[in-house]
């Protein structure tokens, strides 16, 4: 799978999550999950479950923790799929 | 704001609900006056083996939930949580109070009692326990505890609205939402408070209602005949039909609606909630007519009127047993005679028993008929029950206008406890 295809995949994952709207027509690898998309933070184990849904991979806490950005998201997906 | 004026009175300014027979003030109004049942067949309780395949559900909820929720929210929600929001949405705009918006600062003058009978069995049953027995509670995610949190009704709705008084969650079996109505009114007299969201919501998950299945107080004699299913008062009477829902009312003080101008349905005039003790024929399924009598005329104390002056009641009227003592402990309440006793109907007839919602969907119809100048007809009785032929001038069988000032509004649960609440018409 391609970054872009990647990328497609976890934007529409947590678009269900997005409180700010704009900033998801704007999305870059270094938007933030918290911050930029105004995701509320209890959510983020929600959306990694998901991912481990969508990728068939299995993402640990340590790794979960370290995710803030859809850049963070994209390249640890990328890599567990590899 | 709160208020020294510790004796304020207590007006509906807001209502809202969302019932198997209707959504919205002027459908369920068009239903409770024609007489159409909300009751349908439920394939979901045949396919597991219940005796009693029938209920009411609101209908379009799937559709309606869209345009009141966003989707993050929806993740996070259970029926009863959802039946709550729309309730309690349609209540705060129709109390004409600001636009709702995550943008809007907390409204420190307004809280909310909302309570709930099973509460969040629905997750529970279908997500919680099937997923930890499997050994997978990693993969519960990070919704359980607020739908499954016995104030998940009230909190969600707390948030939506920023309401910034008191916001919780009470439950007392069958009487919870009349219960709501009068915990509300006491806070709001008192000068705690300007405004409370008074109401009960409860979801329509078959594992909320096995238990009542199990103990064989639901109807499975009318699978076939939904609509003829729930049948108050009536000597075919089999059990009641579970049901879910929502209803809300907005309650504030008399001087803040005026203040703001806010249109006044009915007055609240005063309740009472008890307990029978579980003594003297009480026990946690059925009540102490002594308790029931006593709450009733505490009731009509805490308004401050006599018995003669209540022009109809509510009843709690669910369809078991225990419907000729209901009209006995009214009688008795009321120190008449049955042929004197005033009109009396029944909301379960359509809709079926909400649990903790019950009380307060019939208190918003009991508002409503107040307010509109009618009296619905309970239906399904035609074959009244003979210990109730006594009282057979009293039972509103059919939809009729109606000049009258108060209207009782009573509701009885499990664990032998008791409520009722007086409202009177507002006059200008």
């Amino acid at each position: 799978m391609t970054e872009a295809q990647i990328t497609e995949k976890v934007i529409a994952l947590v678009t269900p999550y997005v409180k700010n709207r704009e900033a998801l027509a704007n999305v870059t690898k270094d938007t933030t999950f918290l911050g930029d998309l105004g995701i509320n933070s209890a959510r983020l184990v929600d959306i990694v479950l998901a991912f481990e849904d969508e990728f068939g991979i299995e993402v640990s806490d340590d790794a979960a923790d370290s995710i803030a950005t859809v850049g963070d998201a994209v390249t640890l997906i990328g890599k567990l799929t590899a | 704001m709160a208020n020294s004026d510790t004796n304020q009175r207590v007006v509906v300014t807001g209502l809202g609900v969302l019932a198997p027979n209707g959504h919205g003030l002027d459908a369920y109004e068009a239903a409770l006056r024609g007489g159409v049942s909300g009751i349908r067949f439920i394939p979901k309780l045949a396919e597991q083996n219940f005796a009693c395949q029938v209920g009411g559900v609101p209908q379009g909820v799937d559709a309606l939930q869209h345009g009141y929720l966003a989707a993050d929210d929806l993740l996070a929600m259970n029926d009863a949580m959802i039946y709550a929001a729309i309730a309690g949405i349609d209540c705060w705009r129709d109390a004409g109070l600001r636009e709702i918006s995550p943008e809007a600062p907390v409204d420190w003058d307004t809280g909310a009692i909302v309570g709930t009978g099973i509460g969040g069995m629905q997750t529970i049953g279908e997500r919680l326990i099937p997923t930890v027995d499997k050994g997978r509670v990693r993969r519960l995610g990070s919704t359980m505890v607020e739908q499954v949190m016995c104030s998940a009704v009230s909190a969600k709705l707390g948030g939506l609205l920023a309401l910034g008084g008191q916001t919780t969650t009470n439950s007392s079996a069958c009487t919870t939402g009349t219960e709501a109505v009068i915990d509300a009114y006491h806070k709001i007299r008192t000068g705690q408070i300007a405004r409370m969201i008074a109401g009960g919501a409860e979801g329509a998950s078959h594992y909320t209602w096995s238990g009542f299945d199990g103990m064989k107080v639901l109807n499975s004699q009318s699978n076939d005949a939904p609509e003829r299913a729930s049948r108050p008062m009536s000597a075919s009477a089999a059990g009641f039909v579970p049901g879910s829902g929502a209803g809300m009312l907005m309650l504030e003080s008399l001087s803040s609606a005026q203040h703001r101008g806010a249109r006044i349905y009915a007055e609240v005039l005063g309740g009472h909630v008890n307990s029978g003790g579980q003594r003297d024929g009480g026990s946690m399924t059925a009540p102490n007519p002594d308790g029931v009598v006593r709450c009733i005329r505490t009731a009509l104390a805490v308004a401050g009127i006599g018995p003669g002056e209540v022009d109809a009641i509510n009843g709690h009227l669910t369809a078991t047993f225990a419907d000729p003592y209901e009209l006995e402990n009214w009688r008795r309440a009321l120190d008449v005679d049955a042929a004197h006793l005033p009109p009396i109907n029944a909301t379960k007839s359509m809709i079926g028993h909400a649990l903790g919602a019950a009380g307060a969907l019939e208190a918003v119809a009991t508002v409503l008929q107040l307010h509109r100048g009618f009296l619905h007809g309970s239906i399904n009785c035609e074959d009244l029950h003979p210990k109730i032929e006594p009282f057979r001038a009293s039972v509103v069988d059919r939809t009729r206008a109606f000049t009258g000032r108060i209207i009782a509004k009573s509701s009885f649960g499990f664990g032998d406890v008791n409520g009722c609440v007086l409202f009177r018409q507002w006059s200008h």
